[in-house]
C-alpha cells in the first residue's frame, strides 16, 4: 500500500480527528470516532512493535545479567501532535465520564510527545526482586532529563519476564496475576491470563461483571434519567484491582477496570497477532518474531499489545 | 441551494423528494406524458417545498442539533393526500403533502379580505361555495416522534404493514406506530453496559419489503443482523448474521474503516441484500451467510490512497446503494461526480458522470474511465485527478423505469432512458 505516513502520524492525525470532531456541529459522532480509534490501535501496535524489535535488538547485545536494560531513546515525536488536547468529545449521555476520558486522552497524547517525560514523581526506582513479598515487581524511568532514557524494562533474567515495554512503570500482581501499566499517570490494567508464567487465568479482576443493562420499551427520556443514574452511582475513586494505591490515579484507574470482557480482549489480540504477521511482514521481520519465544517474546509481544486495548476504549469511550 | 443529504422516489414514482443540509425538503413531481410532445417524456418539476426541520439546542447536553435531513421515506399512497417521513439526527416528522385546488367563497361573518362583519348588519344570509383556485401545494406536519434517540438516527424504513415504521441511530433501533408519537419501542439495543467495551455500530437499517415481522441492519464491523421480531421483544439475537471473513493479505491501517457498511438495501423480491462499503458492493442472499454471492469493485483504484483519504476525511464518506425496478441492475455513488452501474446479469458496468460541463441535457452520457496506471488514453481520466470534493452519496431509481435521480453536491441529475 503506498502510504507516506508512518505509525507516528498516523497517530497525531487521529488524535487530531477526535479532538475536533468535539467542536463539530451536530455533536460528537460516534461511528467517525469508533473507527478514528480503530487507526489509532493499528498505527500503535505498528509503533510498538517496531519499538519492541528494537529493545529485542538491545537485548540480543545484553545477555542476561545486566538487571535493568535502557531502553533506546524514541523517535521525537511529530510535531504536529497537539501539545495539549481539551476534553476529550463528550457522548451525548456520559457527560460524567469527561475527566476520566480527559485524562485517557491526554494519556495518550503524552505517549507520544514525551518519550524523556518525566513519571510521576510518586514512581520509585526498586531494583527487580523475585520474590519480595508484595510481589511486586517495578520498573519506573529515571528522574527526568532530556538525555536520560525513558523506560526501563526487565532482564530475562525474572522469572516473569519482560512487562511492557512502552510504559514507564509496569506492576505484577502476583496475587491477582494483574499487571497494571502506569504511564505519566495514564493508567492502565492488563490481565495477563495469557501469560505463561500464570498457571491460572486471572481471577480477581477489577470489578465484577457489568450488570446488564435494563433494555426494554422504551419511553422517551428515561432512558437517558438510567443512565446517569448509573454512572453518577460510581465511585470516582474506586482503586485498581491488585494494584499500588497511586494517588494521581484513582479516577483515571477506575476508568481503566477490565471486567468480564477480558476474554473477548485475549482473543482480540490473538487476531491481532496473527494479522500483524501477515500484515506488516515487512515492517515486523518474521526472523524476530518467531526468536521472541525462548525470551518470553511471545509473552512480551502479547502484553505490548494487550495494553492497547486499554488505550483504545479509552479514546473510544464515551 | 444547499448540499443534498438524500433523495428518494415514492412508490409509484410519480414523486421525488430531495432533503438538504439545510433541513429543507424539496419534491418534484413528473409530468403527465401529452400525446403531442412525446419527446418530453414526463419531466419532473418542482411540486412542493417546505422546511422540515430546523436547527435546535438540546440545553441539557449543550449540544447542537443539526438539521440537516438524514433520510426522507415515502409511505404508499393511501388517498389524495401524499405522505413522507423524514429525519434529521434525532427527529423523525412525518409530512402529509396536499394539494389544495378549491377555496370556499361567501362567508358570511367575515367578507372577502377576513375581516369579521359586524353581525347586526347582516340582512341576508348565503351560504359559502367552493370555488377553484390556483393550484397550492401545502406541507403539513402531521406527527413529530421526538426524544427517542440519545445517539444519531442514521435509517428510518416504513414497515410492509404501513402502521408501523423503524427509527436506527448508532446502538439503538426503536419501532413506532404512525399514530403514536410519545412510545416507541426499542427493538435493537447493542449498546454495552460499559462504554469502552464498543466495538461496533449500527449504520443502517431497514425492513423487508414484505415480511412485517423481517428487518436487518448493518454494522461498523462490514456484519449485517437479519432480526425476526416473532422470537422476542428485543432482538439482540439475531436470526441470521451475514459476515464474509476478511482476506488477510488485504489488511492495513484501515481494515476497519473500508469494511464499515454505509448502506443495507433489500431487493425488490425481498430475496437478496445489497450492502456498500467503502470501495465494494456486495449482494447477498438472504439463504447464505458466509459471504456474498456478488462483489462489485466500485473503485478498487483508491485502495493505494487511503492513506490521503484519511488525512481528508473522505474515507469516511458513506455511499449509498440502490436496485433498480427489476432488481436486475444496482448502482452507486463514487468521486469526480462518477457514479457506476452494474448489470447483475450481463456483468458489465459502466461509469457515468453527473456534471453539467461534461454533457449538455438531452444528451446521451458517455461512459468513463479511470486510468490506474501506466498509459492514460485520451478520454481516461488518471486516479490522481480525480476530485474528491464531488462525490455522489445519494442516488435513487425509479420504482419502475429506468430513471434515476442523481445528488451531486448541490445538484440534483435526473437521467432516463434514451427514446428510440
Amino acid at each position: 500500500m503506498e502510504c507516506t505516513l508512518d505509525a507516528q502520524s498516523l497517530i497525531s492525525i487521529s488524535l487530531r480527528k477526535i479532538h475536533s470532531s468535539r467542536t463539530q456541529r451536530g455533536g460528537i459522532k460516534l461511528h467517525k470516532n469508533l473507527l478514528v480509534s480503530y487507526v489509532l490501535r493499528n498505527a500503535r501496535q505498528l509503533y510498538l512493535s517496531e519499538r519492541y524489535a528494537e529493545l529485542y535488538r538491545r537485548q540480543q547485545h545484553y545477555p542476561d545479567g545486566a538487571p535493568l536494560l535502557a531502553m533506546p531513546a524514541c523517535p521525537p515525536p511529530p510535531a504536529a501532535s497537539p501539545p495539549e488536547l481539551g476534553a476529550l468529545p463528550l457522548p451525548p449521555d456520559a457527560q460524567d465520564r469527561e475527566a476520566r476520558s480527559c485524562s485517557a486522552v491526554r494519556g495518550g497524547a503524552e505517549l507520544l510527545e514525551v518519550p524523556v517525560c518525566a513519571a510521576p514523581p510518586e514512581l520509585q526506582q526498586r531494583a527487580p526482586c523475585r520474590d519480595s513479598s508484595p510481589a511486586f515487581y517495578r520498573a519506573s524511568s529515571t528522574a527526568p532529563g532530556p538525555g536520560s532514557p525513558p523506560g526501563l524494562l526487565y532482564a530475562a533474567g525474572c522469572d516473569f519476564g519482560a512487562p511492557h515495554c512502552s510504559s514507564r512503570t509496569t506492576v505484577l500482581d502476583l496475587d491477582t496475576h494483574v499487571v497494571t501499566t502506569v504511564e505519566n499517570g495514564y493508567l492502565h490494567q492488563d490481565c495477563c491470563s495469557q501469560c505463561p508464567c500464570c498457571c491460572q487465568p486471572a481471577a480477581g479482576l477489577a470489578s465484577p461483571p457489568p450488570a446488564p443493562g435494563t433494555k426494554r420499551k422504551y419511553y422517551p427520556g428515561q432512558e437517558e434519567e438510567e443512565e446517569e443514574g448509573v454512572e453518577e452511582g460510581e465511585p470516582g475513586g474506586g482503586g485498581v484491582a491488585g494494584g499500588p494505591p497511586f494517588a494521581p490515579c484513582t479516577k483515571r484507574a477506575r476508568f481503566e477496570e477490565y471486567s468480564a470482557e477480558h476474554p473477548q480482549d485475549s482473543s482480540n489480540i490473538s487476531n491481532l497477532i496473527s494479522i500483524f504477521g501477515s500484515g506488516f511482514t515487512g515492517l515486523v521481520s518474521r526472523q524476530q518474531a518467531d526468536s521472541e519465544q525462548p525470551l518470553n517474546g511471545q509473552l512480551c509481544s502479547k502484553q505490548a499489545l494487550a495494553s492497547l486495548g486499554a488505550w483504545t476504549r479509552a479514546i473510544v469511550a464515551f | 441551494a444547499d448540499i443534498i443529504s438524500t433523495v428518494e422516489f415514492n412508490h409509484t414514482g410519480e414523486l421525488l423528494a430531495t432533503g438538504d443540509k439545510g433541513g429543507r425538503v424539496v419534491i418534484f413531481q413528473r409530468e403527465q406524458e401529452s400525446k403531442n410532445q412525446p419527446h418530453r417524456r414526463g419531466e419532473y418539476n418542482v411540486y412542493s417545498t417546505f422546511q422540515s426541520h430546523e436547527p435546535e439546542f438540546d440545553y441539557l447536553k449543550s449540544l447542537e442539533i443539526e438539521e440537516k435531513i438524514n433520510k426522507i421515506r415515502w409511505l404508499p399512497q393511501q388517498n389524495a393526500a401524499y405522505f413522507l417521513l423524514s429525519t434529521n439526527d434525532k427527529t423523525v416528522k412525518l409530512w402529509k403533502v396536499s394539494e389544495r385546488d378549491k377555496r370556499p367563497e361567501g362567508y358570511n361573518l367575515k367578507d372577502e379580505d377576513g375581516r369579521l362583519r359586524d353581525p347586526s348588519m347582516i340582512t341576508t344570509l348565503r351560504v359559502p361555495v367552493l370555488r377553484p383556485m390556483d393550484l397550492m401545494v401545502e406541507a403539513t406536519p402531521r406527527r413529530v416522534f421526538a426524544n427517542a434517540h440519545t445517539y444519531h438516527i442514521n435509517s428510518i424504513s416504513v414497515n410492509s404493514d404501513y402502521e408501523t415504521y423503524m427509527s436506527a441511530d448508532d446502538l439503538r433501533i426503536n419501532l413506532w406506530n404512525f399514530e403514536i408519537t410519545n412510545q416507541s419501542f426499542n427493538i435493537v439495543d447493542i449498546k454495552p453496559a460499559n462504554m469502552e467495551e464498543l466495538t461496533e455500530v449500527i449504520t443502517a437499517a431497514e425492513f423487508h419489503p414484505h415480511h412485517c415481522n423481517t428487518f436487518v441492519y448493518s454494522s461498523s464491523k462490514g456484519t449485517i443482523r437479519l432480526c425476526d421480531m416473532r422470537t422476542s421483544a428485543l432482538c439482540d439475537r439475531h436470526a441470521k448474521f451475514f459476515e464474509e471473513p476478511e482476506d488477510p493479505s488485504n489488511r492495513s491501517f484501515f481494515s476497519e474503516i473500508i469494511s464499515s457498511i454505509s448502506d443495507v438495501k433489500f431487493s425488490h423480491s425481498g430475496r437478496y441484500i445489497m450492502t456498500r462499503d467503502y470501495l465494494t458492493v456486495k449482494v447477498w442472499d438472504l439463504n447464505m451467510e458466509n459471504r456474498p454471492i456478488e462483489t462489485y469493485q466500485v473503485h478498487d483504484y483508491l485502495r493505494s490512497k487511503l492513506c490521503s483519504l484519511y488525512e481528508n476525511d473522505c474515507i469516511f464518506d458513506k455511499f449509498e446503494c440502490v436496485w433498480n425496478g427489476s432488481d436486475s441492475v444496482i448502482m452507486t455513488g463514487s468521486y469526480n461526480n462518477f457514479f457506476r452501474m452494474f448489470d447483475r446479469n450481463t456483468k458489465r458496468d459502466v461509469t457515468l458522470e453527473a456534471s453539467r460541463e461534461n454533457s449538455k441535457p438531452r444528451a446521451i452520457l458517455k461512459p468513463r474511465k479511470v486510468c490506474v496506471g501506466g498509459k492514460r488514453r485520451k478520454d481516461e481520466i488518471s486516479v490522481d485527478s480525480l476530485d474528491f470534493s464531488k462525490k455522489i452519496l445519494h442516488t435513487a431509481w425509479h420504482p419502475s423505469e429506468n430513471i434515476i435521480a442523481v445528488a451531486a453536491t448541490n445538484n440534483l441529475y435526473i437521467f432516463q432512458d434514451k427514446v428510440n
